[in-house]
């Protein structure tokens, strides 16, 4: 029995890890009655895979048999692979075990869809409810939408789940329709909006009575592919902004196509596209966290983002005009954008600031990156620049570091050359 | 020159606050009693213990700082590294002395000080949190040892507590030779001398649980194929989990030989 069930964990495991969502917070769902499982504090990452991605979560499908045949999907109907399926219990009995050894903050079911969305759904549902009802299990369970899953069934994940999420699995309808024949963005945005909705009117109740059960506490979150279509990072961003913007989405996440497929329908490459992935994530950030709009990122006339350099310079060197800017007298938000300075140093500044007059020594104490901000910033209106530099110019400083040594970033960078090879 | 030592306590060293300021004999080095080096100038003060000076002066920080403060004061003492007493007693003098807060002035290499260690103490308890490992023995305890680079075992027991309500377990910090065990009700601090060569590799298999390796083993399959070879990235890895912490993981030990 033990070895059918490490051969189902090796299928089924390994099925489920292009789920990138990694997250554990944000449920705040405590441990009142002495049961098991606490989260609500931060989410905490167990352990990290050769390949640096954090788990956190028992990520797992329950079953990789599907009777949709999506291109870029190992899962796929056509893929000739082994197939397996847990039981119910089997899932539970994992997540239960994994989670007193402290090995995981919770589990992250997703399936293929084998009968009908509905069976698929009531299943994975079925896992939830028995986690959290005969276990007392309090500990992250995030929940992968079927979609064309029906409106109860969502209603009923939503109670036990802490996160629910239904993948939009590529940047535009076009590809979904011609990679997913069988899938479309209204059986996506359906569920989503269905969520958001749910989300929403939990909330009301909540104000109203305290009792009120809660409605998936951590929101819900989505996916695309990145690099098994052709959309760019334009179109992506726009894409992702307004996801956030229309359905209060908590993350969306970026998958670098991984080439498992050979199906024509698909690119020819050799390696995921690692850095563009990460490019896009940055530019995802300063949509959340630094104040930026999409289209200050990147417009229809410069659709892509620069490999080489993050967003955030990549603005700063376009915006020249804004600079520099004084430290002490800046407005937070202007501080926030400049290259170097991050949101904790930023609000360090503005909290120190109050206090005394910032030199250029106070700052790189307080973790700002000199070597990138100096170029945009004054203190006290002092500079250490000694003369103007063109755009040009401070891109190459900073990418190759200043005179004759080769700064680490460069032998980084060269790393990154060889990796899109 | 005065050179104080205590007790190597919170308590000890709040009270060396308190007889600094009763003197006004500011410091010049703060030493644990058995780390002392005898210097052949300046006066030695050795300082006992007083709970009630130390209540005074904690109660003077309580009302001049926030909990958040208060707790970096804290950390930076469970910091454990030279110097630290030093940091911690500039931090309070600059306090009394300031009429307000200071805790935001990072400009003060003092506060800044604090932030920074308190920082690293925060992310080793948070790496602990993450890094413990538990395996069950016959008797039902869920036990793990750790080694933290600081005293972290008294801020990590809380979360163990909240988390793991309904087993009993017991966490063992081997290089400070203390521990924590919960029994279903309580976290109690213990003693117990381990034979070196149990620190850090598995429970001896007549103490484990019949299960224990079934799951070790689960786990081992697990992350191997979580893993995406095509993304493979060792210098992100080992940023995230450094070396020092493998010892603890069990999904970093050799793989058992899978029967076929």
């Amino acid at each position: 029995m033990e070895n059918r069930l490490i051969e189902k964990l090796t299928i089924l495991a390994d099925a489920a890890k292009y789920d990138v969502s990694c997250s554990s917070s944000g449920g705040k769902r405590r441990n009142e009655s002495k049961g098991l499982g606490n989260a609500e504090g931060m989410g905490i990452c167990h352990s990290y895979t050769e390949d640096g991605r954090c788990v956190s979560l028992l990520k797992i499908l329950l079953t990789n048999h599907c009777i949709y045949d999506c291109a870029y999907c190992v899962t796929r109907r056509s893929n000739d692979v082994k197939r397996a399926a847990f039981t119910v219990q089997e899932v539970v009995d994992l997540t239960i075990n994994f989670y007193r050894r402290n090995y995981i903050e919770g589990l992250f079911l997703s399936s293929g869809i084998f009968k009908n969305a509905d069976y698929t759904m009531e299943r994975l549902v079925r896992v939830a409810k028995k986690l959290r009802q005969e276990h007392r299990f309090n500990g992250y369970i995030h929940l992968k939408t079927i979609p064309g899953a029906s409106e109860e069934l969502i209603k009923e994940a939503g109670l036990y789940a802490d996160r629910l999420s239904v993948n939009i699995e590529l940047p535009s309808e076009m590809s979904l329709q011609q990679l997913a024949p069988e899938k479309n963005y209204k059986e996506v945005l359906e569920p989503m909006g269905n969520i958001k909705q749910q989300l929403v009117q939990a909330k009301e109740e909540k104000k109203l009575f305290k009792s009120a059960p809660s409605f998936a506490p951590a929101g819900q979150s989505t996916q695309l592919i990145v690099g098994a279509s052709a959309e760019n990072d334009h179109q992506i961003l726009q894409l992702s902004s307004q996801l956030y913007k229309d359905y209060s989405l908590k993350r969306v996440y970026y998958s670098g196509y991984v080439p498992i497929s050979s199906d024509n329908r698909l690119p020819i490459i050799t390696e995921p596209p690692i850095i563009r992935e990460n490019r896009i994530y940055q530019a995802d950030w300063l949509m959340r966290f630094y104040g930026f709009e999409a289209g200050e990122i990147v417009d229809e006339q410069h659709p892509h983002l620069d490999l080489d350099i993050d967003p955030k310079l990549g603005w700063a060197l376009r915006h020249r005009h804004a600079f520099p800017v004084e430290v002490n007298t800046a407005d937070y938000e202007l501080i926030l954008r400049v290259p170097g300075i991050g949101v904790k140093s930023a609000q360090k500044i503005v909290s120190a600031r109050r206090f005394t007059p910032l030199h250029f020594e106070h700052l790189r104490q307080m973790g700002v990156v000199l070597k990138r901000a100096k170029y945009f910033i004054t203190c006290q209106t002092k500079s250490l620049q000694r003369q103007e530099y063109t755009s040009e110019l401070i891109r190459r400083k900073i990418l190759l570091g200043d005179g004759s040594v080769r700064s680490a970033l460069l032998t980084q960078q060269l790393d990154l050359f060889k990796q899109v090879g | 020159m005065h050179f104080y030592t205590y007790d190597g306590t919170f308590e000890g060293l709040l009270t060396v606050v308190f007889e600094a300021f009763e003197r006004k004999a500011w410091p010049t080095g703060i030493q644990q009693e058995h780390l002392a080096q005898p210097s052949m100038f300046g006066e030695h003060i050795a300082v006992v213990t007083d709970e009630e000076k130390a209540g005074r002066v904690w109660q003077g920080l309580q009302k001049k700082l926030s909990i958040n403060a208060q707790q970096a004061l804290y950390h930076t003492f469970l910091w454990e590294q030279p110097g630290s007493e030093q940091i911690l007693f500039d931090y309070i003098k600059l306090v009394f002395s300031s009429r307000q807060s200071i805790e935001d002035n990072f400009a003060a290499p003092c506060v800044l000080q604090v932030q920074q260690a308190a920082k690293q103490v925060h992310r080793e308890k948070h790496r602990m949190e993450a890094f413990v490992r538990f395996q069950k023995t016959t008797d039902g305890l869920y036990f793990a040892v750790i080694s933290p680079d600081f005293n972290v075992l008294p801020l990590i027991v809380r979360h163990f507590e909240k988390r793991y309500a309904d087993q009993r377990w017991a966490i063992y910090d081997t290089s400070r030779r203390f521990g924590a065990y919960y029994d279903l009700k309580q976290v109690s601090l213990i003693s117990l001398e381990l034979p070196p060569h149990q620190r850090h590799t598995s429970l001896a298999a007549e103490a484990k649980d019949a299960e224990e390796d079934v799951y070790q083993q689960l786990w081992q399959v697990y992350f191997d194929n979580v893993n995406i070879p095509e993304r493979r990235n060792p210098k992100l890895h080992l940023r995230h989990i450094p070396r020092r912490y493998w010892k603890y993981l069990s999904e970093k030990q050799p793989r058992q030989l899978r029967q076929a």
